[in-house]
């Protein structure tokens, strides 16, 4: 169910050291998601484009995610350009759609379809291990990196074993209705993952304070920022800055 | 339900921001050094277990479990989901960096609510036991839903509509919710009481 397949990879952002990429990612969705100019909006989901050049995603893997994320935003599709009134585009029925809805949720494909892709090419091409030492180094709180490693380290672990409960249910003959047998059943395996959680969660700490954790995770690779890293850092800059100027350049200007 | 990138206003998306940066201090305060590897854990199980969909007539739902998350780890249900949204931000691409902190408020508010109005109903015995895990589990998904709705309106009042489709969306989710925390919570209270939440308002 879970995989990294962005995270595989080769390319110059596969190797961009994730303390770049993830402050990056950062300022870049948050000028998009203030932007309010066409401009601007082009211009970023332009960017983010190239960026999916640059990382050469999967494709297949890139539209199932695009696919999915566009469900709900076609929810706004649905319903703006009903519901705002403005100058009729077309009629369908006794529906009229609106040039202003149309617009509105145009602008919101483009903005969410611009950040999501530019946020795939620069942080899903790093595995969780990386990105929670780069947290560490950005200085996030220490408990909340730990939390999130302790999370992903076990994600998997969790994951086979309800696996594992599920396809022992399936043997025995469940299948899954719309009825309360389904919904014991389910809920059960859920408690049941619950509880060997709970227990697992004692081993490990036992171990992990035999082998000396006292609230600290060393990270094995203490990679100075290289050359490489200042240059993308760099790009990566002059990206924002640019979608920035789009969307208030006029206004800085004037 | 995670409210997608580039919808939201400035200031409702800053907003959610700081109120779940509030929220995740409080739970980290609480959260002992020797707590991490249960809570991580235990994220990792509500992570699993929010994959699950659930068959509802011809459809399916995928479960939230942010009541049970409420009522087993207290405060820590901020910080807690807060990861396992940003994991699935990393593995899905629901949700994003400038969603984080309203999608993550969405979802834990109610669910430290629930803890807040419900644990000591929910360690007496099965009369009463019961009934309030019913109202953990529908209340906080509820909660969850017209917050979501009300995030979409504060960025534009044309939003209602949408808004009303998200708190109905809720609507089905809400019972099955309810019912499996009744089913969960009646299981932990006869394998492992310790589990729910114990005397005294501290984080577990």
């Amino acid at each position: 169910m879970v995989r990294e397949e962005f995270s595989i990879g080769d390319s110059v952002l596969h190797h961009l050291d994730p303390r770049v990429k993830v402050p990056a990612a950062a300022a870049f969705s948050t000028v998009v998601a203030l932007s309010t100019r066409w401009s601007a909006m082009e211009v970023a989901l332009g960017a983010a484009l190239t960026l999916v050049a640059f990382a050469r995603l999967p494709l297949g893997a890139l539209f199932r995610r695009l696919f999915v994320v566009n469900g709900f935003i076609a929810l706004f599709w649905a319903v703006l350009p009903v519901s705002i009134s403005g100058t009729p585009w077309m009629h369908v029925g006794p529906l009229s759609l609106s040039v202003e809805g149309m617009a509105l949720a145009g602008r919101m494909t483009l903005k969410s379809n611009g950040i999501i892709l530019a946020f795939i090419a620069l942080v899903a091409t790093s595995s969780v291990g990386r990105l929670g030492a780069a947290m560490n180094r950005l200085k996030m709180p220490e408990k909340l990196t730990h939390l999130l490693l302790l999370t992903y380290r076990y994600l998997f672990v969790i994951q086979e074993e309800y696996e594992r409960l599920k396809r022992a249910a399936v043997v025995r003959g469940f299948r899954p209705k719309t009825n309360l047998h389904t919904y014991r059943t389910y809920a059960y395996m859920v408690a049941i993952l619950f509880v060997r959680a709970a227990a697992r969660a004692e081993r490990v700490q036992h171990a992990m304070v035999c082998r000396g954790f006292a609230g600290r995770f060393h990270a094995l690779e203490e990679a100075p920022l290289t050359g490489k890293d200042w240059i993308g850092a760099l790009a990566l800059g002059g990206m924002v800055m640019g979608v920035a100027f789009m969307e208030w350049g006029a206004w800085v200007c004037s | 339900m995670h409210i997608s990138e580039g919808i939201l206003s400035g200031p409702v998306l800053g907003a959610g921001a700081v109120l779940t940066m509030a929220g995740c201090a409080m739970g980290l305060r609480h959260l002992e050094s020797d707590k991490i590897a249960r809570t991580g854990i235990m994220s990792a199980c509500f992570f699993v277990a929010s994959l699950i969909h659930v068959p509802i007539g011809p459809s399916s739902v995928h479960l939230l479990f942010n009541g049970a998350v409420g009522l087993i780890l207290g405060w820590a249900a901020f910080p807690a989901l807060l990861v396992a949204l940003i994991l699935q931000a990393v593995f899905f691409q629901f949700g994003g960096i400038t969603t984080l902190g309203i999608n993550t408020f969405i979802m834990a508010f109610p669910a430290v609510i629930g803890y807040i109005l419900f644990r000591a109903l929910v360690r007496r015995r099965a009369g009463w036991a019961l009934p309030a895990a019913f109202f953990t589990g529908a209340f906080s998904v509820f909660l969850s839903g017209v917050l979501a709705a009300l995030a979409l309106m504060f960025t534009e009042d044309k939003f209602i509509n949408v808004a009303g489709l998200v708190i109905g969306a809720h609507v089905p989710v809400m019972l099955i919710e309810g019912i499996m925390t009744v089913f969960l919570v009646a299981f932990l209270k006869r394998v492992q009481p310790d589990m729910l939440p114990s005397e005294g308002p501290s984080s577990r």
